[in-house]
């Protein structure tokens, strides 16, 4: 009842309660410190596992965000909310696969430079 | 005693149903976030973009030349901090508390521009060493995305201030807390934005 009335107040209806914010800034610097610690402690972690590590904590820092921050859940705008962020997710996922895999194909299928001059200068030999 | 209690509870009731009705009405939220996402499909393009370019040094200097972890933790935490007076100012306005919420807001502005602040001076700081957006791919890369969400941050930066003043005038009344439950949206969601900043620009490269 006393979360109700709070929600009289304004369009918006989950502004979230302290005990929520609370929650998610320790999460959120637990997050942030870790990796910023491996990396100014120069930890002796193999350089793939840590790359891992950074990019897997970040990936959980952004899902912390999103739900106590931005309040992102099912019940949020009959869900149109959840559905509008897992479109942009997938727009995402194939924005920066696609362009990592279309770029490295074509530097391993490009001929180097020196390469192209010489096919170049064999070609106005023929012609 | 029970139909008091009935009589009592009732106009609350009403008050709620109404609410109710109006949040299906306003479709402010769910448009910003709509927006928000879009957004984030900017940023998706400008980060690959770094993923292609940021090994492009051109013979130029790389991420271990010119990174400082230390620096980047100190911007992470004016950002992270703002998130949170945000929030706090957030709540203080659902309570109706008018001039608690000004000074958080006051406070998470102050916040925003310290950061700001750090970020134009390593900006000026890497384009005075010759290590600028014209230097190489990668820091063009850097340039683009970085000063985007500085960007950003910047123009919420402003619509905070006109918000504060718009506050301070007219109170909490219902447009303003909608104003302010988007601006919290705009503003926790470059927060986001900055974790993968911090994270694939700067850190992932000085490992």
């Amino acid at each position: 009842m006393l979360a109700k009335t709070h929600n009289a107040h304004g369009a918006a209806k989950d502004h979230g309660t302290m005990a929520q914010l609370m929650i998610g800034f320790a999460l959120a610097a637990l997050l942030t410190i870790i990796p910023f610690l491996l990396i100014i402690a120069e930890v002796e972690i193999a350089r793939t596992t840590l790359i891992g590590i950074i990019m897997g904590l970040g990936a959980v820092q952004i899902v912390v965000h999103l739900v106590y921050f931005l309040h992102v859940n099912r019940s949020a705008e009959e869900g149109w909310t959840l559905f509008a962020s897992i479109f942009a997710v997938l727009i995402l996922v194939i924005v920066l696969a696609g362009s990592l895999w279309v770029m490295r194909n074509m530097n391993e299928n490009m001929m180097p430079m020196h390469d192209m001059d010489h096919m170049t200068s064999l070609q106005s030999q023929q012609g | 005693m029970t139909p008091l209690d009935s009589t009592q509870l009732a106009p609350v009731m009403v008050v709620n149903d109404h609410d109710h009705g109006a949040d299906h009405d306003s479709p402010t939220q769910i448009g910003f976030w709509i927006y928000l996402m879009s957004d984030c499909i900017i940023f998706g393009a400008l980060f690959a973009t770094y993923a292609v370019l940021g090994g492009r040094y051109a013979g130029g200097p790389g991420p271990l030349d010119l990174f400082e972890p230390e620096f980047v933790a100190v911007e992470t935490a004016l950002l992270l901090f703002s998130s949170v007076t945000f929030g706090l100012a957030m709540l203080q306005a659902v309570k109706g508390n008018l001039n608690r919420t000004l000074v958080w807001l006051a406070v998470t502005g102050v916040l925003g521009a310290g950061f700001i602040g750090m970020e134009l001076y390593e900006f000026r700081h890497l384009i005075h060493i010759g290590a600028g957006p014209d230097r190489s791919a990668f820091l063009s890369a850097f340039f683009a995305l970085v000063g985007t969400h500085g960007l950003h941050v910047t123009g919420g930066i402003i619509w905070l201030v006109t918000l504060m003043v718009q506050i301070k005038m007219h109170g909490l009344i219902d447009a303003n807390m909608r104003r302010l439950a988007t601006l919290s949206m705009f503003w926790h969601f470059l927060d986001l934005i900055w974790i993968g900043v911090f994270s694939f620009v700067y850190l992932v490269r000085l490992v």
